[in-house]
């Protein structure tokens, strides 16, 4: 029986807040990726955004980090990484992704440590120990598939980075029911040369939660129940973190 | 007195399989209340749900059992959505409108106005001495009325597609729908108000009880429908973050939706297009 490769989804973005849409991706790819028969989906990782991305309205990343920590509690697979939100800077895309691809590959190599040095020299050889792990686990960018739609944004982009993203690691892209991302693909040779490598997901059932519309909803005091967690309704109700102010309609004093 | 912003007091009541329970049903709720409150005239104090029950006949319908213990599952952490079994005990399919009446009733008659224990209230500055004479007075079933002072108002709420199955044949009486309209009222939460709002003015009786509807748009595509969840499940996808989490835990539990559930009733006539077909004269317009 062939064993399936073990696969790591990671998502960035704003995340601010995060809603169940952003989560519901990941359910989704992961279920797509496991009907394929190729894949094993061993992890899930949020990577929210730095706050030097300046993108207007966007929340500290302290807040944004504890904010997913609590809506991922109840999930045994996906997690929060605050690697990307501890940077000096604002990071590339690709440079996240290389990151965490460094990171499994250490970990898969500390598991193999620990492994071999619990046995005796003539047992531990190179094929036991690849035998428990036959193959290093794919690191792959989970996003809409609008985000394909953007590469071919002028400047928004570095071309060798879209070819790293496409070629070494690789998309799973969410669309909803009715849009056709596979124009964007043919509309770009670097994304056909590479398309084996782009998973299209399509979401059958619409719940389209824009955190903007959240944001601008918690201004208002309009209810946002059911559309985030409640633990985060809490969080944001606690902090008063969603205001007119931090939505940058009102000018700080 | 206990209204004394002068609003008017709503409960709202949404009517439906539930099966299962989703967020969408859940938001419904949200949406109304918010829109309610947002006119300024109005202050919702309850919401309640009402499981139909297993003798409507529809296909894949589960037991009312499961989907009523799903729908307060999913409703413990609301502070005013609550659930009502009494329709769904019922050994008959019973209209909608008989709910609202049943619900209404036992709205007026838990309501302290009507209850002799009242002590004589503070009268307020400018307030007009007839409104007492009401207040001793015992509402009597027959005669019971919205309007009947200090009982709030019920209204049905629902989905575009409930408006627009009006218009189905046989499958409401034009009086029921007539009376819901007229007396009680609507929370219609819809996705383009424009299909809605064109299906209201072509019907003379909705048209003429059209400041009794009200149409609330949704500012988030939802699409989370109960077909759709039993779909996915049968087919061994996630539900998460679509349903409550309570709510899909115990549907895994006692797997209770599968390819055999979704065939149940499948030979069976839907409970109002027996009933009506059956004592049809003519098609009724609407």
């Amino acid at each position: 029986m062939k064993s399936r490769i073990p696969l790591v989804l990671l998502a960035c973005g704003s995340f601010n807040p995060i809603t169940n849409m952003h989560m519901r991706l990941f359910e989704l790819a992961r279920d797509h990726l496991h009907q394929t028969g190729r894949y094993r989906v061993i992890e899930g990782i949020i990577s929210p955004v730095n706050d030097s991305y300046g993108k207007k309205g966007l929340v500290s990343a302290r807040h944004r980090i504890a904010m997913a920590q609590l809506a991922l509690e109840t999930s045994d697979w996906i997690r929060v990484d605050p690697w990307e939100s501890e940077q000096e800077k604002w990071t590339e895309t690709v440079k996240v992704l290389r990151h965490h691809y460094n990171e499994s590959l250490r970990s898969l190599q500390f598991r193999k440590e620990l492994v071999r040095n619990n046995w005796h020299i003539e047992r531990a050889t190179e094929d036991f120990l690849s035998s428990l792990d036959p193959v290093s686990p794919e690191l792959k960018l989970l996003c809409g598939a609008d985000i394909l739609k953007t590469f071919s944004t002028p400047n928004l982009w570095k071309e060798e980075h879209i070819k790293e993203i496409v070629e070494k690691f690789g998309l799973v892209c969410i669309s909803r029911a009715g849009s056709d991302p596979v124009q964007y693909i043919s509309e770009s040779e670097l994304l056909t040369q590479f398309q084996h490598n782009i998973h299209l997901v399509t979401e059958q059932i619409q719940n389209e939660i824009s955190a903007t519309h959240i944001r601008h909803a918690l201004c208002k005091g309009l209810s946002v129940k059911y559309l985030i967690p409640d633990s985060v309704i809490s969080y944001i109700k606690h902090y008063n973190i969603y205001t007119e102010e931090s939505e940058g309609k009102i000018k700080g004093i | 007195m206990e209204n004394p912003d002068n609003k008017t007091q709503v409960v709202l009541l949404a009517c439906g399989s539930f099966n299962p329970i989703t967020n969408m049903h859940l938001r419904l709720f949200e949406l109304a209340k918010d829109y309610l409150h947002e006119t300024g005239k109005y202050n919702v104090i309850k919401g309640i749900i009402s499981p139909v029950g297993d003798a409507y006949k529809k296909k894949s319908l589960i037991s009312a059992n499961h989907r009523v213990t799903m729908a307060k599952l999913a409703t413990e952490s609301s502070d005013w959505v609550q659930v009502d079994d009494w329709e769904s005990s019922q050994n008959e399919w019973l209209e909608t409108l008989k709910v609202l009446r049943y619900h209404h009733q036992k709205l007026a008659s838990s309501n302290p106005a009507n209850s002799l224990q009242n002590a004589v209230p503070l009268i307020k500055p400018g307030r007009k001495r007839k409104q007492e004479a009401n207040r001793y007075i015992p509402v009597k079933k027959n005669q019971l009325s919205p309007e009947t002072k200090g009982v709030p108002q019920l209204k049905l709420l629902c989905g575009a597609d409930m408006l627009e199955s009006f218009g189905i044949p046989n499958l409401w009486k034009l009086e029921d729908i007539t009376e819901i309209v007229a007396n009680h009222g609507l929370v219609c939460i819809t996705r383009a108000g424009n299909n809605a709002q064109k299906f209201i003015y072509e019907s003379d009786t909705l048209w003429q009880h059209k400041n009794n509807i009200h149409l609330v748009e949704e500012w988030i595509t939802n699409d989370i429908s109960s077909t759709k969840i039993r779909r996915a499940l049968r087919r061994g996808q996630s539900v998460r973050y679509l349903v409550p989490d309570a709510v899909r835990a115990y549907i895994e539990k006692y797997n209770l939706y599968s390819p055999e559930s979704e065939d149940r009733n499948a030979e069976v006539i839907l409970a109002p297009l027996q009933k009506y077909a059956r004592g049809c004269k003519q098609e009724q317009t609407l």
